[in-house]
């Protein structure tokens, strides 16, 4: 894998990482206070919200087969904003039982790197973001799962906030442990 | 072969009550491993998945990891996934090609086909002590392809596939026919693997016939997440069987289907509202399939389980589901979703992305499922609980035999395709032989035919 070539850091871009970063805090925060619509609110029209399914390949078949792909077969999450609004409305009925009563959630969000910006950090109109995510989801009385992972988002500029119109999450684990992916990440 | 444990104080189909502890004691779960999963046939894996010479896929039947594998003359095979020297894991990946399975621990390699090939150091110290040809990777006794589906047993000397399957293969043509009802033509694309903390029966018989769980999928009823949904139909489903007669079948060998019988003459009902082009296809294919199966096309799929794990959805959505047990309250499920291999580009995609919003982890109707079978086990553990047996007294007796389609079918929603389930299950305990895990002692059966 090729390192990413950061770019020159002027202060536009101090500035912007600063502006993305408190931008993914917010939302990480609306969803552990169980702010679904507004959430909802944050995403693009045309979100794509893809997370793979990860195998065990031989060395050097990673980069070709290591994850199912966008666009084609079966992966964990590959969805639009319809879909994602279902599952907010699912828990909003309240008869949704993997989250009735209600899962206690944690989102982390760390390294935190800009990958890429159009057309320029001073006039940004959108920014492709690299983090880190650990959720954690503790349920009822003894159920923990801990999910870790990486994740590229990409944002577009939207008055003096955000939205997301890409949110691609890898998730370190194969044989996924854990009985539900009832939580939004 | 007698067991040491009393199941037929344990299942008590005539009264319809079952002990919670088969559900939860690892007692049980150890006599499941040994006496059912080394002989009852079992679901391995796809064609679709090993399509070339040298192909292979690593799944599982029970607690073991096989091979499934297709050597380099095309024919295919299933391997114990462990090496015959100190049983490390020959293959830990997931799928793809090979033309030798090198073990990682002291390099012994097996090629496609099992046999030992490859032993370091062969004539300086093994010369003369091992037959390589008596050191083959294990092989399954008993395989056989249905449809592009491969099957295998641990039992030399289980019946023949199709023996094992009777009657319940008309529905599950239902599953792996195309739509069009030309036979088989499906492929895989797509395998789900997760982890439940929930006894594996369950799962199994959710899909068995339990339509009484339905209340219990009541949020995704209410917002609608089906095909025709984003045009502002409620449901999970498309209303394809509008007029027909919801059947529950059980069959001898323990199979249980629930499936709809539908009336002479009936007509295509729109599907896929928004999908024009996909609503054209599935009439299409209805038509077809209407001409060439003529009345066995009044069977229409909703679920079944072969015994003893093997699950399926037949239409929306349309996959096979496979319940690994690894200790009495946790599973390894996997589901392989199907579509028709040669179905439109745009067909294929409006499917696979239902199939995900509704089935496995992430799926909004199946998340209810796990939860119910989570706290279904874990309630169920103590030692007050299990003095207290589940109760299986719905529709007790209410089902006729043969009629209007082979096997005991009950029209209206009914617990007996799991207290056969059960019965057979208890044979399997038992030790019994194959004739009495075939339905063929059954007196009662016998005596009706
Ligand atoms: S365990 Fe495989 S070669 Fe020794
Ligand atoms: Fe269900």
């Amino acid at each position: 894998m090729s390192a990413v070539v950061e770019r020159p850091r002027g202060l536009a871009w101090f500035q912007l990482k600063q502006e993305v970063e408190d931008f993914l805090y917010m939302e990480a925060d609306l969803l552990d206070q169980r702010c679904f619509r507004e959430w909802l609110d944050l995403l693009a029209d045309d979100i794509v919200y893809f997370m793979p399914i990860r195998r065990n390949v031989k060395f050097g078949q990673h980069a070709e087969k290591e994850n199912t792909r966008q666009g084609e077969g079966i992966s964990w999450f590959d969805e639009d904003k319809w879909t994602l609004g279902k599952r907010v409305e699912q828990i909003l009925t309240g008869v949704h039982y993997a989250e009735e009563p209600l899962s206690r959630v944690t989102h982390m969000v760390s390294n935190v790197r800009l990958l890429d910006v159009t057309p320029s950090a001073e006039d940004p109109a959108e920014v492709t973001v690299g983090c880190r995510f650990l959720v954690y989801q503790n349920r009822v009385e003894y159920e923990n799962y801990t999910f870790i992972g990486r994740r590229t988002d990409t944002l577009r500029r939207h008055g003096d906030s955000w939205l997301i119109a890409r949110r691609e999450m890898i998730l370190e684990q194969n044989v996924l442990l854990a009985k539900n992916l009832s939580i939004l990440f | 072969m007698t067991t040491t444990l009393p199941i037929d104080q344990m299942i008590d189909t005539t009264n319809g009550m079952i002990s919670r502890e088969i559900f939860v004691s690892p007692d049980y779960h150890r006599e499941e491993l040994e006496k059912l999963f080394t002989r009852a046939w079992l679901f391995v894996g796809h064609e679709s998945q090993i399509p070339n010479p040298g192909d292979f896929f690593v799944s599982r039947m029970g607690q073991e990891s096989v091979i499934l594998c297709r050597d380099m003359q095309g024919k295919v095979h299933v391997f114990l996934n462990s090496c015959r020297h100190r049983g490390m894991k020959v293959c830990r990946y997931e799928q793809g090609n090979t033309s030798l399975f090198v073990c990682p621990y002291h390099s012994w390699s097996y090629t496609t086909d099992g046999k030992l090939q490859g032993v370091p150091l062969y004539r300086v110290l093994y010369e003369g002590q091992l037959d390589r040809a008596e050191w083959s990777l294990i092989e399954t006794p008993r395989l056989h392809v249905y449809k592009s589906t491969v099957w295998a047993s641990w039992d030399p000397d289980a019946p023949d596939f199709m023996t094992y399957l009777g009657d319940a293969v008309d529905h599950l043509d239902q599953v792996l026919d195309c739509r069009d009802g030309r036979p088989g033509g499906s492929e895989v694309i797509g395998v789900h693997k997760w982890i439940l903390p929930s006894n594996w029966k369950f799962a199994a018989e959710n899909f068995l016939g339990d339509t009484y769980h339905n209340p219990s999928h009541r949020s995704v009823d209410m917002i609608g997440i089906g095909p025709s949904a984003r045009a502002g139909q409620s449901g999970r489903r498309d209303n394809e069987y509008n007029k027909g007669q919801h059947v529950w079948v059980s069959f001898p060998q323990g199979h249980g289907v629930h499936s709809v019988w539908m009336p002479e003459g009936f007509d295509y009902q729109p599907s896929y509202a928004q999908y024009p082009e996909v609503d054209e296809y599935f009439r299409h294919c209805f038509h077809e399939r209407k001409t060439r199966l003529g009345d066995k096309a009044r069977i229409m799929p909703f679920t079944g389980n072969l015994f003893p794990n093997v699950s399926y959805h037949g239409r929306q959505p349309r996959g096979l589901c496979v319940w690994h047990p690894h200790s009495p309250t946790e599973t390894e499920a996997w589901r392989f979703f199907l579509v028709d291999a040669d179905a439109p580009a745009m067909v294929k995609d409006v499917l696979r992305r239902f199939y995900m919003r509704y089935s496995g982890p992430a799926g909004m109707t199946e998340q209810d499922d796990m939860e119910n079978w989570l706290y279904a086990t874990a309630a169920s553990s103590g030692p007050i609980a299990r003095r207290y047996p589940f109760n299986y007294q719905q529709s007790l007796g209410a089902f006729k035999r043969n009629d209007p389609l082979p096997g005991d079918v009950s029209t209206q929603i009914t617990e007996q395709n799991a207290r056969n389930y059960y019965d057979v299950y208890a044979r399997y305990l038992k030790g019994d032989g194959w004739d009495s895990l075939l339905g063929r002692g059954d007196a009662v059966r016998v005596a009706a035919e």
